[in-house]
């Protein structure tokens, strides 16, 4: 589904990301951990065409997309969510949703002024799907608070449904369960089953181990950005290595 | 959303009957400024409010399409209907042009690349004498006309020019309300995010601009098709300052809050008249406390006003 191939990064004389490889599944749940400062995000950010890479290659289903911007990538099935919720604070919940599904229409700036028919069916069954989503993502109470003013964990929620109306094929969460309190996170795992079940891949960036241990198939752990160890919860747990890093022995 | 088109056609009609109220006089040729200055002001605020680009060169775009027209109609001799959108045409591909390298830039530097590109512009009005006539301005600049109708007065320009800027309202209200207004909002807010959810940012700021640039030059076209004479003075940096005034004192955003601020900084300058020297100490004190109280311009604040002073009614009422 996505192959990651001899990624490397450097910022000015650091060498953030270096040779990082590995290839993830159609329909898994994938987590990439790692201590602070491992490259993670920096990962995430090339992967979705947000930074650039030095080197390296990102596939997705056979087609190359490396060095493709977001926009791009949307249509190809890629959407992502960030670390720190980047919501369209001014716009109501809906109305977040709804630009998600700004791939879904087609009415220029001329059938929009001009109110065409076509337009307005449009912007209807635009509307519909996107409360679809919200009821998906169980928020559809807030549908018209403006989403600056929802709490963290809702926020949290409203981007995860505005991904979802991109109706991607893979979606990468950044950090979904910081700051979300441990009811909030056991809804969050429920809602990555659901995600999964309906056949899309998720790749998550996440330092709640037991959410982590709990929902995914796979782990790649990037230490120093570089890959320290990938397999099943249970290899990694009892990997020697990774206990090294993150508790510093050696 | 669906309160949209009442709202509009009260407007509409408030425009219509505006002139009985004034009966002619000199107070119809402010007016017809009020409606250019609107268009301009909603203009400025779909790139500004909407899609929260910054341009200080606006004044540059309504002139090119005030000395177009001028020149093909008054030099070349065209007629003005088919000068207006040749020059609207002209100013879009320019804008287009420009855009693609100048709206890699954000925040000030966007403030500052746009600035000079106002201030060339109208350099180049000054300059080129030969095609401007420089300083001293174009005239001869003929009125519109349809068939016998010719637009020569006041009353007939407030009713030509209020058709157009009605429309542009109308235009930019149903944008706002569109998928293509929700987009410029969202990259408004966070490009990033509304990149990520497939929304062509970069193309999307070039359309406005130049959509913008477009609707400018309509508004200058008109000018001076109205005013039959034009020069370089009118479309120099101040003015460029006082649009961006008129759009985020009316209220950013706002189509309506455009047309408040566009009204009352026309309108002021005329009222303070009495004030003589005093005039100008006025208006900038009454600007700063207008954007001190009414963060969120005319449109949001007049109605808060209006709340709070209920508010304070009741209050006494139960004291």
């Amino acid at each position: 589904m996505l192959e990651v191939s001899g990624i490397t990064r450097l910022f000015g004389g650091v060498t953030a990301l270096e040779d990082v490889s590995f290839t993830i599944g159609q329909g898994s749940i994938t987590g990439v951990i790692g201590p602070n400062g491992a490259g993670k995000t920096t990962l995430f950010n090339i992967i979705t065409g947000i930074y650039g890479r030095t080197s390296g290659r990102v596939t997705l289903e056979d087609r190359d997309i490396s060095g493709l911007p977001p926009e791009r990538l949307a249509r190809l099935g890629m959407v992502r969510t960030f670390q720190n919720i980047e919501l369209f604070g001014a716009m109501s919940v809906l109305e977040n949703v709804m630009v998600g599904l700004h791939t879904k229409g087609s009415s220029g700036f001329l059938a929009c002024s001009l109110k065409m028919p076509w337009s307005i069916a449009e912007e209807r069954r635009i509307r519909e799907t996107a409360m679809k989503w919200l009821e998906f993502t169980g928020i559809t109470e807030l549908a018209d608070d403006c989403a600056g003013n929802l709490p963290f964990g809702k926020g949290r929620l409203l981007e995860i449904a505005r991904a979802l109306a991109v109706e991607p094929r893979i979606i990468l969460m950044d950090e979904p369960a910081a700051g979300l309190n441990s009811k909030e996170t056991l809804g969050l795992a429920h809602l990555i089953g659901k995600i999964r079940g309906m056949g899309v891949t998720v790749v998550l960036v996440e330092h709640d181990m037991e959410l982590v241990m709990d929902v995914c198939d796979r782990i790649v752990v990037l230490n120093l950005g570089r890959k320290l160890a990938e397999g099943t919860p249970r290899e990694i747990q009892e990997n020697r290595e990774v206990i090294a890093a993150y508790l510093g022995e050696d | 959303m669906k309160r949209e088109p009442f709202k509009f056609l009260l407007f509409a009609v408030l425009v219509l009957v505006a002139p009985l109220a004034f009966k002619g006089g000199y107070l119809m040729n402010v007016l017809v400024f009020v409606g250019i200055n609107t268009m301009l002001a909603v203009a400025l605020n779909l790139l500004l409010g909407y899609a929260g680009q910054i341009s200080l060169g606006h004044a540059g775009f309504f002139g090119m399409g005030a000395y177009l027209s001028g020149i093909l109609t008054a030099t070349c001799g065209w007629n003005p209907w088919l000068a207006m959108p040749l020059a609207a045409l002209a100013v879009g591909i320019l804008a287009t042009l420009i855009a693609f390298p100048i709206l890699k830039l954000k925040g000030h530097y966007l403030a500052m690349a746009t600035l000079g590109l106002g201030i060339i512009i109208y350099i180049v009005f000054n300059e080129t004498v030969d095609l401007t006539g420089g300083p001293s301005g174009l005239s001869g600049i003929p009125n519109l006309a349809v068939g016998s109708l010719v637009f020569d007065s006041d009353i007939k320009n407030y009713y030509l020019v209020w058709t157009f800027t009605l429309a542009v309202m109308l235009f930019s209200v149903n944008l706002a309300g569109s998928r293509i207004g929700r987009a410029l909002r969202a990259v408004h807010d966070s490009e990033v995010a509304a990149r990520v959810m497939g929304v062509n940012a970069r193309l999307l700021k070039v359309q406005v601009f130049a959509l913008s640039a477009v609707i400018s030059s309509l508004a200058g076209s008109l000018y001076a098709h109205t005013m039959t004479f034009v020069s370089p003075a009118s479309f120099g940096f101040n003015f460029s300052i006082e649009l961006l005034t008129m759009v985020v004192i009316g209220g950013l955003g706002s189509v309506y809050g455009s047309f408040l601020g566009a009204a009352l900084l026309t309108l002021l300058p005329e009222l303070l008249r009495g004030a003589q020297d005093y005039d100008i100490v006025i208006y900038g004190g009454l600007l700063m406390v207008m954007v001190m109280f009414m963060p969120g311009g005319l449109v949001r604040g007049i109605p808060d006003l209006f709340r709070r002073m209920a508010r304070l009614r009741e209050g006494a009422g139960n004291a």
